[in-house]
């Protein structure tokens, strides 16, 4: 089943064209690595497809349900009920964390279910502890994110990111932030999440880790996919001068 | 005049001074929060009048504000009011005052808020008000803070320019005493009662402060 369509998405800032045109499917357990030099529009990608960023055309939808659609070449939203509910199905974890500095650990991860799931208290505890104990970080309920390490920091992110029960969860270079001897917990925690089946779109510089992990991996360029396909064909195979060129760079 | 009756009528009028401190916190506080609002409102019209309205309160002396407010209506309008009136054009003169700069500063404060915090928030599911109740608000509260204790200090010597309408506050008083008793040490002790309020003052905000340095 698809979980997510993006259709033709275009998006500029002014008169630059960030978004050319680009189209993906994110099948059900699939795991898509999208990999591109900065300023290539992966950042802008996401952003669109967890509607942070308004997109001028294109269609946008996820599970069968539209959130945007294009009408006479602009892009027209669905009402902000329906965006409510499509909402429920993706979450996003940030490069830099964007945790809530003024909650602990524990309730950077409840509050979001107490206070837009409405779940009871007792029910978001138990959610929220059985997500830290998944990511290592049961001692550290009651810190406050301050007191973490960036890799620790970021692993709150993403525990509070599934406790929402998202069908689709994106990164958006979730390692970028990071000092490279904490990549590594990071990285493994999201090949855990490849492993129990979890949907992921990644942006990332890990270009290793795409091969390893990926389903889908995909080749951005100046605001269009230059080259898609396996791991095995972008990255070990790649057909394209610009694939080739920026490929280079990470041997 | 003998030190405790003196002691005994600027200490009345001591408690007025802090009542005009109290009233003009307990409203300049939430009212500077709808004024930031109104000034950073995507509304041209609504924006340029708070705008007006701020650069007005910033720009004149509170104490020509304070008159305005009290001799105002029978100048403009011809309306006579009571001499209760005083009490009550004191307050309603520091609070609009007040909620000008209480407005700015919080203004400073969540446009200082990172739009990390926001994009969060969103992406978790939050409404505008919960985001900005929840996750904004809180945190602008601890960055203003030292800001918001500046203002409130000075809002306590401030309280003495109530006398351009005669409230009997504590300055008010100690003036009048002076005069009667051809002294200058009403104004000393005054002085002294000022400094005393003010270290209170201080202290509080400095407990306010350590309550919310439980993070960073
Ligand atoms: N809010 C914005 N306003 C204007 N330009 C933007 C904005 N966000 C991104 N851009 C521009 O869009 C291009 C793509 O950015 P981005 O999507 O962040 O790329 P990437 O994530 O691949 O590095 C860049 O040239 C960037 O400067
Ligand atoms: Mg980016």
């Amino acid at each position: 089943m698809k979980l997510l369509e993006i259709k033709n998405l275009k998006k500029n800032f002014d008169d630059l064209e960030v978004i050319e045109d680009i189209s993906l499917d994110v099948e059900e357990g699939q795991v898509v690595a999208i990999i591109g030099p900065s300023g290539s529009g992966k950042s802008t990608l996401l952003r669109c497809a967890t509607l942070l960023e308004t997109m001028d055309s294109g269609e946008l939808i996820y599970v069968g349900e539209k959130a945007v659609t294009t009408v006479d070449g602009k892009a027209v939203y669905a009402p902000p009920k329906d965006l409510k509910r499509i909402q429920r199905y993706f979450g996003l974890v940030f490069q830099n964390f964007n945790l809530f500095p003024h909650y602990s650990v524990i309730k950077n991860i409840t509050d979001p279910l107490i206070s837009v799931q409405k779940k009871s208290k007792e029910e978001a505890l138990a959610i929220g502890r059985e997500l830290l104990k998944k990511m290592a970080l049961s001692s550290k309920e009651d810190a406050y994110p301050y007191q973490l390490s960036g890799g620790q920091q970021q692993r709150v992110s993403i525990a509070r990111a599934l406790a929402l029960n998202p069908k689709v969860l994106f990164f958006d270079e979730p390692t970028s932030a990071l000092d490279p001897e904490l990549t590594g917990e990071i990285l493994k925690v999201i090949k855990q999440l490849a492993a129990e089946k979890m949907t992921m779109v990644i942006v990332t510089h890990e270009i290793a880790f795409a091969r390893d992990l990926a389903d889908h991996v995909i080749f951005m360029d100046g605001g269009v996919i230059v080259e898609e396909g396996s791991p095995e064909e972008v990255i070990n195979n790649p057909q394209h001068e610009r694939t080739k060129l920026f490929l280079s760079r990470f041997e | 005049m003998s030190w405790s009756v003196l002691l005994t009528k600027l200490s009345e009028g001591m408690l007025v001074s802090v009542e005009i401190f109290v009233l003009t916190l307990v409203f300049s506080l939430p009212l500077g929060l709808i004024v930031t609002f109104g000034r950073m409102s995507k509304n041209a019209l609504i924006r340029n009048i708070t705008k007006l309205y701020i650069s007005i309160m910033r720009g004149t002396p509170l104490m020509l504000q304070l008159m305005v407010v009290y001799f105002g209506p029978y100048y403009l309008f011809g309306i006579t009011l009571p001499r209760s009136y005083r009490f009550l054009a004191v307050i309603i003169g520091f609070v609009l005052n007040y909620a000008a700069y209480f407005a700015e500063i919080y203004r400073g404060g969540i446009e200082s808020m990172p739009l990390g915090q926001y994009e969060a928030a969103k992406v978790l599911g939050y409404s505008k008000s919960q985001t900005f109740f929840k996750i904004i608000l809180p945190q602008v509260i601890k960055r203003i803070l030292p800001a918001v204790t500046n203002e409130v200090i000075t809002l306590v010597k401030d309280t003495s320019l109530a006398f351009v309408i005669s409230v009997s506050e504590m300055f008010t008083l100690a003036k009048a005493i002076a005069s009667a008793q051809r002294s200058t040490i009403p104004f000393m002790v005054a002085g002294v009662f000022y400094y005393v309020f003010n270290f209170v003052v201080a202290y509080t905000m400095e407990w306010i402060e350590k309550k919310v340095s439980y993070y960073r």
